[in-house]
């Protein structure tokens, strides 16, 4: 083989990788957190509600887990503004989707923790009159947390990855800069080995710090 | 013993309620009164409607027909007579009087000991925290477990983690403490220490309704027997009596002898 490994023209423009990982964390961080928003309230809303909410919650569910995210995308970016008169840059387009998208995702995660919550509990938050209100709060929730806190991290994990979707409608995020140096430079191999790694360590150390909340929880079990 | 409604209300009156899941009748018009200071346990086949005429006590679960008042105040429903439902709010209300002690325990797995007797002390009766802290190291040490107040369920040993049950139920200061089979999940050498709870409660005037197969228990504690068979009460009274009762009643003679051969 004659490809001799250069990194030099990489760390030049290094710039473009690292502002493109912290775009990624912030693109994932804004997403994942109005996911949970979304997941949390439409699984509550689930469990408690009738065959209709149901439906509707379980069709957004379908669809969104049944369309690749790369679709949902360029649907958003490229055919809502045409549809409808809305004009958005091309990170909120992407945040709009992703957050959609992960609380499809999220949504399944909560409701299964909710499920799982053993009756004997609630009844027993019933039998000294809490509200159902006061039952979810106090009761219900936290058991769920305890529960889900490993699906949990892996779904937020795999949500960061796919951050990545971002770059085909020019988000400068991490792999929108490995592809902006790899067409100005040629380096490809080097360019992503390089991008490769920095998403392998960011996973981790998202997933060290995920696996020690998930360890303070269950030691207060 | 006065049954006139008007001189002496009973603290728990259950009159013709029926309930049935599906096409199975579980109760059948069962009645069934309850003075403020006896201590009334139900004896009764498995599947005979124990559990299920508790949790409609507390309205854990609903019924078709029939009343059951505490206190004169009718439980579920907004009035007697109307099918009525109470609002969540007010059923809420209505089952902070009841304290209910179940088989399985139930404790809250996130909150010590003592978190789970807080929880509705602060919750429902609007108490400070402190004050609350109070009051469960108070019944902590009534059921002897001052020392696990900060201690996980998951730490405590079965018979301990029961007794916090009952804490929990007690220090909310029900007018009617319901137990349900609440030795029935422990190893034999820590029923014992549970039921020295439920006696010293009973000493102290505590009303209860109390599911159990310990036979010496019913006997020897109880003011009253109820036995309850195919989803009715079958056979009512004093411990005496009904163990009299037993050479004329073919299914208290039958289930006690099946009890007896699966205990002795
Ligand atoms: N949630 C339920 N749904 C359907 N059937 C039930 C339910 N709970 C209890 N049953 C039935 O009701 C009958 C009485 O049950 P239960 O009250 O638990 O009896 P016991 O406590 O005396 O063993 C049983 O036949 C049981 O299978
Ligand atoms: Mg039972």
């Amino acid at each position: 083989m004659g490809y001799a490994l250069n990194f030099n023209l990489i760390w030049r423009h290094f710039d473009k990788l690292w502002g493109g990982l912290l775009l990624s964390l912030e693109l994932a961080v804004i997403s994942i957190a109005i996911g949970v928003v979304i997941g949390l309230v439409l699984a509550v809303w689930y469990v408690s509600a009738g065959r209709v909410v149901r439906a509707i919650i379980a069709a957004y569910v379908e669809f969104i887990r049944n369309v690749p995210l790369i679709l949902l995308v360029y649907l958003v970016f490229y055919g809502v503004p045409t549809v409808v008169d809305l004009a958005y840059s091309a990170p909120t387009s992407f945040v709009l989707t992703l957050s959609v998208y992960s609380g499809a995702y999220l949504v399944e995660v909560f409701r299964s923790g909710l499920e799982a919550v053993p009756r004997g509990q609630l009844d027993a938050g019933k039998a000294i009159g809490l509200t159902p209100w006061q039952r979810l709060t106090h009761v219900r929730l936290p058991t769920m947390l305890r529960i889900t806190l490993p699906a949990l991290s892996n779904t937020f994990l795999s949500l960061f990855k796919d951050t990545s979707v971002a770059s085909v409608i020019s988000v400068p995020e991490l792999t929108y800069g490995a592809q902006w140096i790899n067409f100005n430079t040629f380096r490809i191999v080097e360019v992503y080995l390089v991008t490769t790694a920095m998403y392998l360590l960011t996973g981790y150390v998202l997933l060290f710090a995920l696996r020690l909340v998930e360890r303070r929880f269950r030691a207060a079990r | 013993m006065a049954t006139s409604s008007h001189d002496n209300p009973a603290l728990l009156d259950i009159a013709g309620v029926s309930k049935a899941f599906g096409s199975v009748e579980v109760l059948r018009s069962v009645s069934l009164k309850v003075d403020k200071g006896e201590v009334v346990t139900v004896i009764g086949p498995s599947g005979s409607g124990k559990t299920t005429l508790l949790r409609c006590v507390n309205f854990l679960e609903s019924y078709d027909s029939g009343s059951i008042r505490i206190d004169g105040k009718e439980v579920g429903f907004r009035e007697a007579g109307t099918r009525q439902r109470r609002s969540e709010r007010d059923l809420a209300a209505m089952r902070a009087e009841t304290g209910m002690v179940f088989q399985s325990f139930n404790l809250f797995p996130h909150l010590t000991a003592a978190g789970n007797i807080m929880l509705g002390l602060t919750k429902v009766r609007g108490k400070s925290k402190a004050e609350a802290r109070q009051i469960a190291e108070h019944w902590l040490s009534r059921v002897g477990l001052a020392h696990k107040a900060d201690s996980l369920p998951a730490e405590l040993s079965g018979g301990q983690q029961q007794r916090v049950g009952i804490a929990r139920a007690v220090a909310m200061e029900p007018k009617i403490l319901l137990l349900d089979e609440i030795t029935s999940a422990l190893d034999p050498e820590l029923v014992g220490e549970v039921l020295a709870v439920v006696r010293s409660l009973a000493e102290d005037g505590m009303t209860m309704v109390m599911v159990t197969h310990e036979m010496a228990f019913a006997r020897d504690a109880s003011s009253r027997i109820v036995f309850m068979a195919d989803g009715g009460v079958s056979a009512v009274g004093p411990p005496k009596e009904i163990l009299a009762q037993e050479t004329t009643n073919e299914r208290l003679r039958s289930f006690l002898a099946r009890f007896r051969a699966s205990h002795f």
